[in-house]
């Protein structure tokens, strides 16, 4: 499995194909979220809806073992394309890995300009919600 | 009508369409939020602080009194632009905004009692609601709504049946911003006269596609937005018939709307000045001129067939188009050149980033219209507006971006 930063590298390295080609920046992350496990709609609860969010945008969050595993779905697909990133950093790692993550694939790929600061501050609720998750299972543990 | 309008000579005026968006030309389809303004404009606004700036009215010399005349030659030329009777009638306000809070907390005030309705419709700007909550709050009368129907437009027997004994004052909107409608508003106006009821007219969105006779009409107000109308931000105007102008308090107090001042109490000043306080923005009055000179010159017969016949061109296109995620919002058959949509599955926020990323503009979200939008069962719209320099060809390459967004959904 590779390790957090290597995801966040190729990530990078994906976004600097389309250089300033914002439109094919866009399409692709509305390709990432297309390639996301369903999510079980059993869970798309209000309670697993994050705050703050132009969309709806669900996090679910299934811990096993010491290691956490996130569903999610969003109704609008630009937004799932941005959960799907966090899900491709983040699925299936402890929650120290989570907690003591540095997401700066954010900045390299030019996310503020990409999404406009609307969207950045909905992007940085799930963030804040899939940490916060992190941190209950950590005390759990 | 002339149908020889040269498009290609009325883009040349405006230098900001030769802008560039992400690496593409800008597309601006977002005119009913404000519109761009044409050469003439811009350069009587630089002119004016080169050549002429001193404060109006109140002054001995050379620049005073040109500027004083700049200023109230806008004054007359927008007595023309509208019809209105005299000039006296046409006060200068920030905005369409200003122009209903100012009719509001005075005229409102001064015949709002309890139990008495306020007649708005339910697809009104929000500038056009809240005063109005406020003011019915404050004297007890109610609010009432005349109800949009599916298609975006209103009833006109609905709306005759909502005019009753109660009604003090009818405030709506000529044609709405956010779907484009175009209200019935002479009948409504005939109406309400009938019982005694004053009517306020929210023109912020007819004034740029359609001519304005507000004599013609009999409406009692009339409120327009400068920057709507290819003129400068942060100026518009409240036109009222004399007579309740002049029955009506001040808005607000300060220089220039008085007449004599005295330690305890004050005389006012005449219309319009008696609701001008203060240094009024008087650059940008002197460059509104150039943006009616502009409409005006270029006519509303012209404007109209040329907006109508893009808006025509947009629906064939968007048929032929065949773009089945697309749904349409507001297809009232009586409009303007405006129309919103929704596209499945993708929020309206990010067809705006997608179509941005081709260097168009357009307007996305509740358009300042919350309860409309909550009638509709939604969250907001994407809309494009066209103004006079708009062109076919940017609605084939808009088609073209939402072809694209649309085939990349599914
Ligand atoms: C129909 C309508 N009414 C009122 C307004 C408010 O105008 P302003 O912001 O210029 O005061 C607008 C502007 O969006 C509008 O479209």
């Amino acid at each position: 499995m590779k390790t957090i930063n290597e995801i966040q590298d190729e990530i990078v390295a994906d976004f600097s194909l389309f250089e300033d080609d914002m439109e094919s920046k866009l399409f692709y992350l509305m390709d990432l979220g297309k390639k996301l496990e369903p999510m079980d709609s059993a869970h798309q609860t209000p309670e697993f809806l994050i705050k703050g969010c132009m969309s709806k945008v669900w996090v679910y969050p299934i811990f096993v073992d010491g290691i956490l595993h996130f569903e999610v779905d969003s109704n609008t697909e630009i937004t799932k394309g941005l959960v799907a990133l966090l899900v491709k950093i983040w699925n299936n790692r402890t929650p120290s890995e989570i907690l003591n993550t540095d997401l700066y694939f954010i900045a390299q790929i030019g996310m503020g300009n990409m999404i406009g600061s609307q969207r950045s501050n909905g992007f940085a609720g799930m963030i804040q919600q899939m940490k916060l998750y992190a941190t209950a299972f950590q005390s759990h543990n | 009508m002339n149908q020889s309008i040269d498009i290609a000579s009325i883009r040349a005026q405006f230098p900001v369409l030769n802008e560039q968006v992400n690496g593409k030309p800008l597309v601006y389809f977002d005119n009913a939020a404000t519109t761009q303004k044409p050469h003439s404009v811009i350069n009587a606004l630089q002119s004016y602080y080169q050549h002429d700036n001193a404060n109006i009215h109140r002054s001995a010399h050379t620049l005073a009194a040109r500027a004083t005349e700049h200023f109230e030659a806008t004054r007359e030329m927008l007595k023309l632009f509208i019809n209105a009777k005299e000039s006296a009638e046409c006060i200068f306000t920030k905005g369409v905004t200003e122009s209903i809070n100012l009719v509001a907390a005075s005229y409102g005030k001064l015949v709002l009692k309890p139990g008495d309705e306020v007649l708005l419709t339910e697809m009104e700007h929000h500038s056009n609601l809240v005063p109005w909550q406020r003011i019915c709050a404050e004297t007890g009368a109610v609010l009432k709504f005349i109800p949009v129907e599916s298609d975006g437009s209103i009833h006109l027997e609905t709306a005759l049946a909502c005019i009753n004994s109660k009604v003090k004052i009818v405030s709506m909107v000529w044609v709405s911003n956010a779907l484009g409608t175009i209200n019935p508003i002479q009948t409504i106006i005939e109406t309400a006269h009938g019982i005694g009821a004053k009517v306020m007219i929210d023109a912020a969105q007819a004034a740029s596609h359609f001519k304005i006779d507000v004599q013609a009409l009999d409406c009692d107000f009339m409120a327009l937005s400068s920057h709507k109308l290819y003129g400068p931000t942060g100026l518009g105007v409240l036109y009222g018939k004399r007579e309740l102008l002049a029955a009506m308090p001040p808005y607000q107090s300060g220089g220039e709307m008085i007449k004599e001042v005295f330690l305890t109490h004050s005389t006012y000043n005449e219309l319009p000045y008696k609701f001008e306080a203060g240094t009024p923005n008087i650059a940008d009055v002197i460059a509104f001129k150039m943006a009616l000179k502009f409409v005006s010159d270029i006519g509303h017969d012209s404007i109209a067939s040329h907006e109508n016949s893009l808006y025509h061109y947009l629906l064939n296109a968007i048929n032929h188009a065949s773009l089945k995620q697309l749904k349409l919002i507001g297809t009232s058959s009586n409009k303007i050149a405006v129309q919103s949509f929704e596209i499945e599955s993708l929020h309206h926020f990010d067809v705006g980033l997608l179509l941005d990323a081709s260097g168009i503009a357009v307007r996305t979200g509740h358009h300042c219209t919350q309860p409309l939008m909550r009638k509709f069962g939604i969250d907001g719209t994407v809309r494009a507006s066209f103004a006079i320099y708009n062109t076919t060809d940017e609605i084939d390459y808009f088609i073209a971006a939402l072809q694209k967004i649309c085939h990349r959904i599914k």
